[in-house]
This record gives C-alpha cells, structure tokens and sequence, in this order.
C-alpha cells in the first residue's frame, strides 16, 4: 500500500471518530475491514486510488454507519428514537422547548399547593400526607405521558393506576402519625413512581432496555432534584436573611408557598432537564457512580466495625436498624444506577470488584439486620413494623445476594453476564411495587391499625 | 433477486453464528463467507455486520479477541461461545420450519415462480 493510500485512509479514519456514537475500537475494526476489501480490490487489478473509492463506496456512507452503530452502541431508547425517527424532528423540537415544561410544572406546582387551602391540621392535611407521593408525581406523569405520545391503553392504564393509587393510599381511616400512616406515606411514592416509569418507557416496559432506560431517568432526575433543591435552598436562605432584616416575617410565605410549589415545579422541570440536557448527565453518571460506590463501600466497612464493636449483634438499636435500611436502599439503588453507567465494552476491572465488596458488605450487613428483626420476632411477636421491614428485607437480600453472584460472573468476563444482571435487576422493579401495595393496603387491616 | 430489508435483518444472526461455528473469522471474511453461501445474491452492509457482532458478543454467543492480521494490521476475531451454538440450535429448527411449511404449501398448491426450480 501507498503513503497516499495511508493519508486518504487517515482522513477517513478522523472523520469517523468524530462521530459520538462510534467508538475508537469500533474504527479500528472498520479500518481493518477496509483495508481488508481494498487488498482484495487491489489483487483483482485495481489500482489503489480506484480500489479505495469502490471500498468506500461499499461501506456507505458514514452517517449511515454511524447510525447503525449507535443503534447498538447505545441503550438509550431516546437515541434510537431520535435516530430512527425523522419523520417527527419537528414534534421533539417543540417537546424539548421550555415552554410545555413550564406550564406542566406550574400545573405542578399549583396541585401541590391547592390541597394546603383545606384544614391542613385536620382531614385534608392527613390525606395529603398520605397521598403525597401521587400528588407530587401527578404532574410528571402527565408530563411523560404528553411528552412521549404513548398509546390509549397505556394512557389510560398508568392514570387509572395514579387515582387508583390516590384512592388506595387513602383507603383505611388510620391512626395520624401511626405506624401505618407513616408507612403508607413511605410506600406510595414508590408504587407512584413505577407509573412515573410506566409513562416513561411506554410499551417498552416489558423490555429490559426500556426499563434500564428507565433506571436511567430515575438516577438523572433524582441527581437533578437535588441540584433543583440545593439551588431552592440558598435562595430561600438568602430571601429569608433578607427579609428578616427588613423587619418581615418570611416564614408563612416561605413554607406554605415557596417550598410547595417549588417542589411541585421541581419535579416537572428536573423531568424536562433529563429529556433536554441528556448529554450534560451522560457523562456525569458513570463518574458520580465511581465516586460514590467507593464511599459506600467505606461506609459499609465503618457500620460493619461499628455494629460489631457495640458487641450487641443481637440487639441493635432501633435507630441504627431504621439507619441500617436506608442505607441498604441506598446500596441495591447504586448497583442499579452503575449497571446503567457501564459502557458496553467496558473492561473488567476495578470498579466490577470494587461493586463486588459493595455488594458484599451490604448483603453482611441485610442478614445482620435480618438476624435482628427475627430476634425481635421471636421476643416480642410480630408487628406492622417488624412486618414491613422484614419484608422490605427479605427482598434486598434476595436481591443482593444474586447480584453479587452475578457481578463475581462479570468480574470473570464471563460473555452476558452484564445483560443476566440487567435482566435480573429490572425483572426486581415490579416486585417493589407489588410489595409497596401489600404494605399499604394487606398489612394495617391485618395487624388491626385501622380505626373503625 | 432484491431481497427485502426485513428478511436480510432476520436470517443475519443465523447466519453469523453458523459461519463462526464453521471456524472462527473476522468481520472483512464474513461478510466474504455470506457473499459466497448466497452465489452474491445477500450482499451485507458493514453497518449491518458490526453492530450485530457487537450485539451478540454482548449477549455472550460470541467472543472477540483483538489480534494481529497476516500483514500484522490490528484486527478483531471473533469464535462462537457454548450459548452461541445453542441460540444458533435454536435459530436452526425455527428456519427448518418455516421453509418446511413454505414448500409444504407451495407444493401442495402446485406453485412454482422460481426461476432456479428450488422448489420443484
């Protein structure tokens, strides 16, 4: 082959790699494959310059290969869809505009504050407490559900599960501040936010993409609503600071308006950020996995040590086993986001063993927060709230348990074992809302907490 | 013969996992390999080839390695997995089939377009 020959082969080389959607080992492939058919050209007596031309001429042209690659390279259904789809370019315009996701968020907003016009220290105050979860993700649910045109069945299904959601959460007269009150508080954002996700992916819920997909939106949204409430909280500060030197009185203002609304707007627009700003978090999720799955994995050493050196494994208190399961939470949610940061051809390498120990030190600490809960089972009998958390328990370890299996599969470069873990971890998602159903609407009758 | 879009997409992976179970290969002699098994009549696109590859290798019913050309050009091989050769069982009998039913029905209705006869 020519320097010519290497030069033209170069140029092209740089063209593809400028494409965001081919990766460098994607090139190296094509080049291979390229030099490959020109050789060959070349031998049936072509000349360089003439077998060049017809190579590429073969390989097509270059965005179509790239769109090609992103099809597989990328899980985002977005990217498929704004790839595939150009019949409706003039439709996504208009839906990543600003404009729809102020006025959905305003509707936001003015939902959340409307029911705090009723007795808020009596009926109207406990039902909005209890049904907050649909209250504050109605608007987001009908945000996704405009945004993303899903079908009749589906429009019809996930607000039908919304009032459904609404009625059942408000089902049972229960004791304000109870436990099951504040159960039910607890468990209707989750069921809640599965609609929020059946909205989301639409038809594509049955799919473990469309699912991961989801995962995504969750992690993107969730890391958007707490930028949303730490910018909200230093203006709140500061008007407070303001204010007060004024000689005003910010407090009614602030609480019985700023805050309500502005969380109710938040989650529309953090919603409308994910969708428009993609690939802003795009690069920002795998690094915020990085930094966070070696701090948990810390903090799992430290309560570990911690619970050990108390010498009471059997006892805990109360307080460290609720701390305990918010932060095993917390872990199983990490897991799960990584899964989506991880690149497709991302090596095994630190990080997978890394999410090993994570795993590990959370599923040490699950069955000692199991071990607890049966304990207390055995002492003192059941409860709605040794119920709820063992539960709630008994579906993380099982959870935890095959993903460490799992992930030691990954860390051996075993071929699928990323998709069984994605497969594994979304087939779970259901699951919680099933769970998060029992508990608000089997369990306080059959412990006897509703008031009659 | 111009040969619809869909049907290229739906026989690919088949196609891949049979020439891999042959011996392993490399994209550029695949897509030689299919040329060849089709008289030229499947012409595959790269932007076809690849992203299947990658897709499947993800899914762990083939491997690939990256390694050295004849003339020492960095290049990608790839070899079918134990899962791989049980999808492609799989693909098999579904394929069987289909063709099986087609000439069932073509024969039993005495039709026959083809100009090669396959079916006669």
């Amino acid at each position: 082959m020519t320097d010519a020959l290497d030069t033209q082969i170069d140029l092209w080389r740089a063209h593809m790699e400028r494409h965001a959607t081919v990766a460098t080992t994607d090139v190296d492939e094509l080049e291979d494959h390229l030099r490959g058919h020109i050789e060959s050209l070349a031998a049936a007596g072509l000349s360089d310059d003439e077998a060049f031309l017809v190579a590429m001429k073969r390989l097509g042209s270059q965005d179509d290969i790239a769109r090609e690659f992103a099809r597989e390279n990328s899980k985002r259904l977005w990217k498929q869809l704004v790839l595939g789809a150009s019949d409706d370019e003039a439709r996504s315009a208009t839906a990543n505009g600003w404009l729809p996701a102020v006025l959905f968020a305003v509707a936001g907003a003015v939902l959340v504050r409307l029911p705090l016009f009723g007795d808020i220290n009596g009926w109207a105050g406990e039902s909005y407490a209890r049904a907050a979860g649909v209250i504050g993700l109605a608007a987001v649910v009908a945000y996704l559900l405009w945004r993303h045109v899903q079908g009749r069945t589906l429009t019809v299904a996930v607000t039908g599960g919304m009032a459904a959601l609404a009625a059942l959460s408000l089902m049972y007269p229960l004791r304000s501040g109870g436990d099951a009150f504040l159960s039910t508080m607890l468990h209707v954002p989750v069921a809640a936010w599965l609609l929020v996700g059946l909205a989301y992916a639409g038809d594509h819920w049955r799919t473990t993409e469309g699912r991961m997909d989801f995962v995504r939106f969750t992690g993107e949204w969730v890391i958007y609503m707490t930028l949303l409430a730490l910018g909200g909280g230093v203006l709140m500060g500061i008007s407070a600071l303001v204010s007060s030197a004024a000689g005003v009185d910010p407090t009614t203002v602030l609480t019985e308006w700023i805050l309500p609304c502005g969380v109710g707007g938040a989650a529309v627009v953090a919603a409308w950020l994910v969708e428009a700003k993609r690939s802003v978090i795009e690069n920002m999720a795998p690094v915020l996995a990085r930094v966070f799955t070696p701090l948990f994995t810390l903090t799992f050493g430290v309560l570990l040590l911690v619970v050990l050196a108390s010498g009471n494994i059997l006892d805990l208190d109360r307080n460290l086993l609720a701390v305990c399961n918010a932060i095993l939470v917390l872990a199983a949610g990490l897991v799960l986001y990584s899964l989506t940061a991880r690149s497709d051809d991302a090596h095994t390498g630190w990080f997978d063993w890394l999410q090993v120990a994570l795993v590990a030190g959370a599923l040490a600490l699950d069955l000692l927060a199991l071990v607890n809960i049966v304990t207390r089972i055995g002492d003192g009998g059941w409860t709605f709230n040794r119920t709820v958390v063992l539960g709630a328990n008994l579906i993380l370890l099982a959870n935890l348990a095959v993903s460490a299996w799992l992930l030691t599969r990954v860390t051996r470069a075993e071929g699928g074992a990323v998709l069984r873990l994605e497969r594994w971890q979304t087939a779970l998602l259901p699951v919680y809302g099933l769970w998060a159903i029992v508990v608000i609407v089997v369990l306080p009758p059959a412990f006897s907490l509703v008031n009659t | 013969m111009d040969i619809p879009r869909d049907l290229v997409a739906a026989s690919a992976t088949p196609l891949v996992l049979t020439i891999l179970a042959e011996s392993d290969s490399y994209g550029y002699a695949i897509i030689k390999r299919v040329g060849e098994l089709s008289s030229g009549q499947l012409e595959w696109t790269e932007g076809l080839l690849y992203p299947l590859l990658h897709r499947l290798e993800r899914q762990g019913q083939i491997e690939g390695t990256w390694g050295a050309s004849e003339s020492g050009r960095k290049r990608r091989y790839y070899r079918i997995t134990a899962d791989g050769r049980a999808a492609l069982a799989g693909h098999q009998a579904q394929w069987r089939t289909v063709s099986t039913a087609l000439e069932a029905a073509w024969t039993a209705t005495k039709l026959d377009f083809g100009p090669t006869g396959a079916f006669a």
